[in-house]
């Protein structure tokens, strides 16, 4: 084999290569992708029932009910409108009513929403950024939500 | 007193990395001897400073000097002091701390153990390195400094956040970081070798050992997070391909591909310039992964930096490192000339097969963690690219590389003959196909491509071993002939063959629990049991238990075989930490073999029933020992004569008698 013909076998190498994880990036891009919504969002842009998305926002206060088996039901709101959710499982240890949850699953036909997975939070303070931002987005953010509010005045140096 | 001192020193610091970044490019660039002498005397000078300014650090932590609000902001005085410590790091100050210590040492190792390195080379990366620890010296002095007081200090601290108070935490970040800069000192020295416009392969002898080690370092420390995701979150999962995971994972993609390029290199003299452009992005992506975990934007529990300062300013040093090394290959890698002809079936042929597939699995990983974060920058839409993405791109891409691999020891450099390879992986090939009928045979509804799975594993595994056998000749000659041979096998073909094993063996753990893994979850009352998998356990009863620092709502439960054997008790709790008020969830595990028992506790319910996950893991301990056999087989690869002893010297100097170490 010449030098030229050897490296056209690298670059074709190279590039069949790359080919098939393009491919392969773009046929994942278009099946697993969920988007995040909050319960405004929903309304707004009518998500059809099925389809897989995250709903964020606080849980309502006082809306939480267990049932048997671990069932559980409870209200998302972002201050202008509520989902209620459903769910069969252990809650996360930051599980609170009043504060940010971002559960994944999706409506069923009677805006139910079925949730699979409610993820966690990692410590007191933390409100997860896309609950932060819808929430601010409704006017409904208030300052003590944020990391750091629950410093002292006395810790301001900075 | 000691805290101001602390900051000092790091300015002190910051001064002699901005002299040792600048004299000696001028010197090597004049010629100027004296000049050039700078670099080394400045870089031990440069650690010692940093070194004190660590160390003050830690001492307001052990001695909880709650005045400084870093401390106080992290710590508590009823923390055990290894938590202490760990809490230098578990916070943003600490952690770019941490960070600066590690580089300064690395810069200090190079000086110090770096005789045998060509005097011009030896500057110009040192100053390199200390470009890109004033950068961070800066960074940490102007936005994130540790060392602010507050004017009353408190009594008490706020505690370290508590699901980082576990032995994991101690060892995870200081390992990832000596990966991350570890590849600092290959781009170091790429950048040097692009500045001198020349490279040879004796520079792939002097950087393979510093690779090897950042790469060992972070196989160990991603396996370490892992394992400490498993077991403090409480629901069993390994790996999530959670962003701040994939920060680390990319650097370890590209890293492992560098180690491979750079023996091309060395033993061919081919791939130089390819092998300068991944050593640039195997420390971009260490940076990157900098930016993405630290800079706040991305929610996870390591995001410590919410002021848009720090984002800003990392995302500038980001910009200059990368950019400008990028732009500097662009310009000076053409003058590197080419070497080493190689047909494409070949072990050159085989190391690129490899290089394409986990430059292109890295891409995905790429692409996957920054499409979200981009995509809502552009048009505002908020996604989340999950594990589904990943497991449809990530492993298709890492099939083939799997496959390939046991092929490519046993290929010769430069013509290799394909077809005898494949005749001596028969015994391979064999046990792969037996493992696979078993594995239908035996399973009951499973995932179909589960037995394949465990084949490819087992092929790897084997694999491995036959490339062991093949130079021993242990099938051929007499025994004592293929120990000797084995003897004076070089230690990196064992460090080879050990890794790749590691691999398979990494590969067979996933495999097994993601496809017969189980799993329960029920509301338990005491006098309760659940079982699964041949195993029983019954719900004894809730108790307390006091911490040192937090207080334990114990679970115990008695685990027994489903014909009547008991096997021992578990006790997973819910743990309350009041400085924070907080809880985490600790779970209970129990070995089997490397097999595991998983159980975790919710919250107990105002009627008294406890929700409890329980979940059967077989081979999962499989999973981290195999990167613990990777680790040991770089660990062979390092111990290398030919690495310790470094390039040979050219014969005239009288210093070539005298071995470098």
């Amino acid at each position: 084999m010449t030098r030229k013909r050897r490296r056209l076998v690298l670059i074709g190498g190279a590039l069949g290569v790359l080919a098939i994880a393009v491919a392969l990036m773009l046929n994942a891009f278009r099946d697993s992708i969920v988007f995040f919504n909050s319960p405004s969002d929903v309304a707004e842009k009518r998500i059809a029932a099925g389809t897989r998305m995250r709903l964020g926002g606080l849980v309502k206060a006082g809306s939480l009910v267990r049932g048997d088996d671990l069932k559980i039901r409870f209200d998302v709101t972002d201050g202008n409108r509520e989902i209620a959710v459903a769910y069969q499982g252990v809650l996360p240890d930051l599980f609170r009513e009043g504060q940010g949850v971002v559960a994944e699953g999706a409506l069923d036909g009677s805006g139910l929403f079925t949730a699979d997975t409610i993820l966690a939070k990692h410590d007191e303070t933390y409100m997860p950024r896309e609950v932060a931002d819808a929430l601010k987005k409704s006017g409904h953010w208030k300052d003590d939500y944020g990391p750091r509010a629950a410093m002292p005045a006395a810790g301001g140096g900075k | 007193m000691i805290a101001e001192l602390g900051h000092y020193a790091l300015m002190l610091a910051f001064g002699l990395a901005l002299i040792q970044g600048s004299m000696p490019i001028v010197g090597a660039r004049s010629d100027d001897p004296t000049l050039l002498s700078v670099a080394a005397p400045a870089a031990l000078a440069q650690f010692v400073f940093v070194a004190l300014s660590f160390g003050a650090l830690a001492a307001c932590y052990v001695t909880s000097d709650f005045s400084v609000l870093n401390v106080y902001e992290n710590s508590n005085s009823a923390m055990p002091l290894m938590y202490r410590l760990t809490s230098i790091w578990g916070n943003h100050e600490g952690s770019m701390m941490l960070w600066v210590f590690i580089l300064a040492l690395f810069g200090a190792l190079v000086a110090a153990f770096g005789g045998n390195l060509p005097v011009k080379l030896k500057a110009n990366a040192l100053a390199v390195q200390a470009w890109i620890a004033a950068a961070f010296q800066l960074f940490i002095l102007t936005t994130s400094n540790p060392f602010l007081r507050i004017a009353d200090a408190p009594l008490e601290g706020r505690d370290l956040n508590p699901i980082l108070q576990d032995p994991g935490l101690a060892f995870h970040p200081p390992l990832l970081y000596l990966g991350y800069v570890g590849f600092s000192i290959a781009f170091s020295f790429a950048i040097a070798a692009l500045l001198e416009g020349r490279i040879d392969a004796a520079w792939a002898r002097w950087v393979r050992p510093w690779v090897l080690g950042a790469w060992m370092c972070l196989t160990l420390g991603i396996a370490g997070g892992s394992y400490w995701a498993y077991y403090e979150l409480g629901w069993g999962g390994y790996w999530f391909w959670d962003p701040v995971e994939n920060a680390s994972l990319m650097p370890w993609l590209a890293g492992t591909a560098l180690l491979h390029s750079a023996v091309v290199m060395e033993k061919r003299g081919a791939l130089k310039v390819w092998t300068i452009l991944l050593a640039i992005l195997a420390f971009s992506l260490s940076l990157i992964g900098t930016f993405l975990v630290r800079s706040g934007v991305l929610t996870s529990v390591h995001v410590f930096a919410t002021d848009p300062r720090r984002g800003i300013f990392i995302l500038a040093i980001l910009v200059a490192f990368i950019g400008g090394a990028l732009v500097l290959y662009a310009w000076r890698a053409p003058l590197l000339k080419q070497g080493g002809l190689f047909a494409p079936i070949s072990r050159e042929g085989a190391l690129v097969l490899n290089n394409l597939f986990l430059t292109c699995a890295c891409a995905t990983v790429f692409i996957g963690t920054l499409y979200p974060l981009a995509l809502e920058a552009l048009t505002g839409a908020k996604i989340s690219v999950g594990p589904p993405f990943f497991n449809a791109t990530f492993g298709p891409l890492f099939v083939p590389l799997l496959l390939a691999m046991p092929f490519g020891p046993l290929l010769g450099w430069k013509r290799g003959d394909l077809l005898g390879a494949a005749q001596r992986l028969t015994a391979g090939a064999f046990i792969a196909a037996v493992a696979i009928a078993a594995a239908f045979a035996l399973q009951h509804g499973g995932p179909v491509l589960a037995p394949f799975g465990v084949g490819l594993a087992l092929f790897v595994m084997v694999g491995a071993l036959t490339d062991l056998a093949e130079r021993t000749m242990i099938v051929r000659v007499p025994l004592g002939a293929a120990l000797r041979r084995a003897a004076g096998l070089p230690r990196s073909a064992w460090g080879g063959a050990v890794a790749h094993f590691g691999i398979g063996v990494t590969l067979l753990g996933i495999v097994v629990v993601t496809a017969w893994g189980a799993e329960r979850i029920a509301a338990l009352k005491p006098g309760d049991t659940i079982e699964l998998a041949h195993y029983r356990l019954s719900f004894d009863g809730l108790f307390n238990r006091p911490g040192p620092n937090y207080r334990d709502v114990v679970g115990r439960f008695t685990v027994r075989r489903t014909n009547g054997d008991e096997l021992g008790v578990m006790e997973p709790s819910r743990r309350t930490f009041p400085a924070r008020n907080m809880a985490t969830t600790e779970a209970a595990l129990m070995r089997r073999g490397v097999s595991q028992l998983y159980l975790s506790l919710g919250d107990p319910a105002p009627d008294g029933t406890v929700p409890v996950r329980l979940y059967f893991k077989p081979l999962v301990l499989l999973i981290w020992l195999g990167a613990v056999i990777m680790f040991v087989g770089g660990g062979l690869s390092l111990s290398d004569r030919r690495l310790r002893i470094g390039a040979p010297r050219p014969a005239k100097l009288p210093a070539a008698l005298q071995a470098a170490e």
